[in-house]
């Protein structure tokens, strides 16, 4: 087992290696971009440039919450803990996001809006799935041992998914006021440089994700081993 | 003539607070990442260390 794990755990390092220069040069350029190419929207002004790293903070929190919905049904099909792993990582890093997207959104809204936060049906539902996962992951420390950790989260990260597409679909249900971004017809209203701009925003914050993944799988592969080693250590001792 | 184009920089205050949040929040999430792995490396030399013969 031991032989496995550090290889896989090799595998991880060079991978975020590669990620990590990557996702440095990325993030680089994309900063440029963001604050030297693109024009200031008209109506917005200036403030319009938080859009380019918020929507792709909400996009890579969705990623997070559809790893741990995926990982969270293949756990409690097969039961091996790796896929707990993974989702258990997705999900720290979904909140991570999320917490990113509620608060950069209230700084856009204040001066564009006139008030920092509405009861609004995006935020709302949004809030609702920041409250979802916050509550996984309070529950997974909670838990009495490792396996009820993971079955008691596995079924709260596939029912927690649920809220996304009611996120998603939110302003067109209930007519509220948040800025539609996606749109299946018309376009966007998006100038070609601004378009580009956040298509390179939304691809560095994927790789971001990506890279920190790999990071926290690794920490909970690693986390795993020592609990293994310690219970080995212990019943050595006894 | 056309006058030049003023910078514009109302709400500026809002676009630094937006950024200096969401780098504060990755940069920080990724020094407790890198803390946190270190420690649980440390802590599995030194276990290893401790057990009799080379596991591997």
């Amino acid at each position: 087992m031991g032989f496995r794990m550090e290889a896989l755990d090799r595998n991880l390092r060079r991978a975020e290696i590669l990620l990590f220069g990557a996702v440095g040069i990325l993030m680089i350029v994309s900063l440029y971009f963001v604050f030297k190419v693109v024009p200031s929207e008209v109506t917005m002004g200036v403030v319009q440039r938080i859009f380019y790293f918020h929507v792709p903070s909400a996009w890579v929190a969705f990623l997070g919450f559809f790893v741990v919905f995926l990982s969270s049904i293949v756990y409690l099909a097969t039961r091996r803990l790796i896929w707990d792993t993974v989702a258990h990582a997705a999900a720290e890093l979904g909140v991570l996001f999320c917490g990113i997207v509620l608060f950069t959104g209230p700084i856009w809204a204040r001066p564009v809006w006139g008030t920092w936060w509405t009861w609004e049906a995006r935020l709302t539902t949004t809030l609702v799935l920041e409250m979802v996962y916050v509550a996984y992951l309070v529950l997974r420390s909670q838990a009495e041992n490792r396996d009820q950790a993971a079955r008691l989260a596995a079924v709260v990260g596939i029912v927690g998914f649920l809220d996304v597409p009611i996120i998603y679909y939110s302003v067109q249900i209930w007519r509220g006021h948040h800025p539609i971004v996606f749109k299946s017809s018309g376009g966007q209203g998006l100038e070609p440089i601004m378009l580009k701009t956040f298509m390179l925003c939304m691809g560095t914050f994927t790789l971001f994700f990506l890279l920190l993944l790999a990071l926290r799988v690794r920490l909970g592969i690693l986390q795993d081993a020592l609990a293994e080693l310690k219970e080995h250590d212990s019943t050595a001792g006894a | 003539m056309i006058p030049p184009r003023e910078p514009d920089v109302k709400n500026l205050n809002y676009l630094f607070w937006a950024y200096t949040l969401i780098w504060v929040a990755l940069a920080g999430y990724l020094l407790t990442l890198s803390i946190r792995l270190r420690a649980v490396t440390s802590q599995l030399r030194r276990l290893k260390s401790r057990l009799p013969g080379d596991e591997r």
